[in-house]
């Protein structure tokens, strides 16, 4: 079944077709029937890696020379859909390597740092993560305490980062932090290996969202850098923020394949519970759920069409991309939370994927920019007046 | 080795399909299309043959335009190029006709194909083209080999499997088990774009059945959960007498 109400399925090309089925069908026979036993036990299924890399997943906008699909953006978003249709933590993994990872080492990297990286982490055969937040810095990554000192033949990074999904089965890092200074200005980024001496990376325990990605702590005690493991190509808070641009990009896709996921068993649960005889979905609260759902995806959808199509022609601004993870982040998570409803007792449970994705979602909300800072995002954008401070 | 997959377009398993018009098509409207899953495995096996032995995997299909996505399907699975022979489907000899008119100038070392097409469920073809190509078959295959010019194959039989051995080439028919097909890679969906498809018209000899009439089946009736009280031999004798008066089946 499609959630597609609005026929943007005859807006796509016979590739994204391709490829929207590829990612699906890899989804329900791989990624469904392992996810929940996953999420139980709080492991994250490596065990996908390798798949999801021969399948293409990983960077798959950049070029064929480094191992990539070289897709569209349309493409890209309806991947990470699909990916999150089974579980936002498998799509997070992606999303980080992807976005987080590939995308800054292909935009500012040398080329060897690109060749070194690049097809490794296409095939899944190397795994990455994106070290931007700290203990006392999410919101406000301007302020981070990292910094790396300048010596004659390299650097010698401190500090610690906080929340970083692929942390501790990372074989690379990319690492933000000042250089020398304590200005915004001076933030760099590093690719932190994993084996290097005074780094380690322990896991967080105790989450109650996306349990089935690893979430780390990344800690530098005088971690000693070649000069080659520094990304030449941007200075600044434009780096990291570029990034998360990429990122949130496939985020506000993501999030309606989770809402697909709970809408689609919504409306199977509302026909087949019989309470006072008869299906729940024919009384009329029920049905303004469901309504109520449907319209909310369509929406969404239609958010991201327009956003993935301005991208391709190379028009989208940031200001655009907070809109749209917002608003379908946000949705995503209403829908979760009606469809725990309609479910009555059996939304709590892991047989059915909602509570799964509501939890999920919670961290989606907060992650790449919190919902209230994209308000603030956007608030500025009309206004013209920053209220970050 | 150069192989031949014969593949098939067709409804997706979980599409809802409703009866034309005329009463003797199926409504195209809505209808979601795949690759013929059982093709699938023929397609697997073509492309394992082929990195094994080198040489060439092209894919055949007869149908309308359509049916060219269930080619660039198996192309982005990873095989070499594409015919689409352009004709009408419905009649299992027809197909088999136009797909040996396509195939004989090849002169392939080995033909797969799936055991069967799940839109018009014929299993037909590979005997077809078996007679047609007069070229030996194996139909239910469960497990191919090859060495030298001998196939050896095993298939399902009523109860039990038989293994028989072909002078190739040959034509072997795929049953689900023969192997696990990969999905397309990303980067191949893309490269097969670039794929060649040939297309040329199917011409036919006459047709051999003639569809008269479809029909939907039945609605399922909804199931109904009855409660019964007492002990296990009340609960019998009362799920008796409602299978007798009510449901009137025994
Ligand atoms: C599961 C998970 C995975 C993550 N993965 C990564 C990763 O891979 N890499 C990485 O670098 N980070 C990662 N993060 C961190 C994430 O990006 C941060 O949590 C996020 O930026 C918010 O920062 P914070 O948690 O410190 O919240 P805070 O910034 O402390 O915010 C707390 C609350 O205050 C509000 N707030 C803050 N400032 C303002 C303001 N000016 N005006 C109004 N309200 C404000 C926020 O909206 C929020 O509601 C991850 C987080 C989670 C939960």
């Amino acid at each position: 079944m499609l959630v597609d109400y609005y026929d943007l399925e005859s807006l796509l090309t016979e590739e994204q077709h391709m490829i929207r089925d590829t990612v699906r069908n890899f989804v329900e026979s791989e990624v469904l029937p392992i996810i929940e036993e996953h999420n139980q036990a709080m492991t994250f299924p490596r065990e996908l890696v390798p798949k999801i890399g021969s399948l293409g997943l990983l960077g798959p906008t950049l070029p064929e020379q480094y191992g990539c699909a070289g897709l569209d953006n349309i493409a890209y978003g309806l991947i990470m859909q699909e990916l999150e249709r089974g579980d936002s933590a498998v799509r997070s993994f992606a999303s980080v390597q992807s976005s987080l990872v590939m995308y800054p080492i292909f935009t500012y990297g040398t080329e060897e740092q690109r060749m070194k990286w690049l097809p490794r982490l296409a095939s899944g055969g190397a795994i990455g993560c994106f070290g931007l937040t700290e203990p006392d810095f999410g919101s406000n990554p301007g302020g981070m305490i990292t910094n790396a000192k300048k010596t004659s033949n390299g650097y010698i990074l401190n500090g610690a980062k906080m929340w970083i999904t692929n942390g501790t089965i990372a074989d690379v890092a990319v690492v933000w932090a000042k250089v020398d200074s304590d200005s915004s200005k001076s933030i760099r980024g590093f690719l932190v290996e994993r084996g290097m001496k005074g780094f380690t990376a322990p896991e967080m325990k105790g989450k109650y969202s996306l349990r089935a990605s690893v979430t780390s702590e990344l800690v530098f005690q005088d971690v000693e850098l070649p000069e080659e493991n520094m990304l030449p190509g941007v200075a600044g808070l434009k780096g990291p923020l570029s990034c998360l641009t990429q990122a949130r990009y496939g985020i506000a896709w993501g999030a309606i394949g989770a809402a697909m996921a709970c809408y689609e068993s919504s409306v199977d649960y509302a026909k087949s519970r019989i309470q006072f005889d008869k299906p729940i979905g024919g009384f009329q609260l029920v049905q303004a759920k469901l309504a109520e759902m449907l319209t909310e995806i369509t929406k969404a959808q239609l958010l991201v069409y327009r956003l993935g199509t301005l991208k391709n022609e190379g028009k989208m601004r940031p200001q655009q991309v907070s809109m749209a993870k917002r608003n379908n982040v946000d949705m995503a998570l209403q829908i979760a939370r009606i469809a725990r409803d309609v479910h009555g007792a059996n939304g709590i449970l892991g047989e059915y994927p909602i509570m799964r994705h509501m939890m999920n979602l919670e961290s989606v909300r907060t992650y790449e920019g919190t919902h209230d800072i994209h308000t603030l995002v956007l608030g500025e954008d009309i206004t013209g007046i920053a209220a970050y401070t | 080795m150069n192989i031949i997959v014969c593949v098939s377009h067709v409804p997706d398993t979980t599409t809802r399909i409703n009866v034309g018009a005329d009463k003797k098509s199926m409504d195209p409207a809505g209808v979601k299309f795949i690759l013929n899953p059982y093709d699938e495995f023929a397609v697997e096996e073509a492309l394992r043959l082929r990195d094994k032995f080198k040489g060439e995997v092209t894919a055949i299909s007869v149908g309308a335009d359509n049916a060219k996505e269930a080619i660039r399907q198996a192309l982005a699975m990873g095989a070499d190029k594409g015919i689409l022979v352009k004709g009408d489907k419905s009649d299992s000899f027809q197909v088999a006709d136009m797909l040996a008119a396509a195939i004989k100038p090849l002169s392939p070392d080995l033909i797969l194909l799936g055991k069967q097409s799940i839109d018009f469920d014929g299993m037909e073809i590979a005997s077809m083209l078996s007679e047609l190509l007069d070229l030996p078959a194996a139909t239910v295959a469960v497990a191919l080999n090859i060495e030298g010019n001998k196939a050896t194959v095993e298939k399902e039989v009523e109860g039990g499997r038989e293994t028989i051995q072909l002078d190739m080439p040959c034509i072997v028919a795929a049953q689900k088990g023969l192997n696990e097909p990969r999905y397309p890679s990303l980067p191949n969906i893309m490269k097969a774009k670039q794929k060649p498809i040939q297309e040329v018209s199917g011409a036919p000899g006459a047709k051999r059945t003639e569809i008269v009439e479809m029909t939907k089946p039945e609605k399922k009736r909804a199931n109904k959960i009855v409660k019964i009280d007492g002990n296990a031999s009340q609960a019998a004798h009362e799920l008796a007498r409602m299978l007798h008066e009510e449901a009137k089946i025994i």
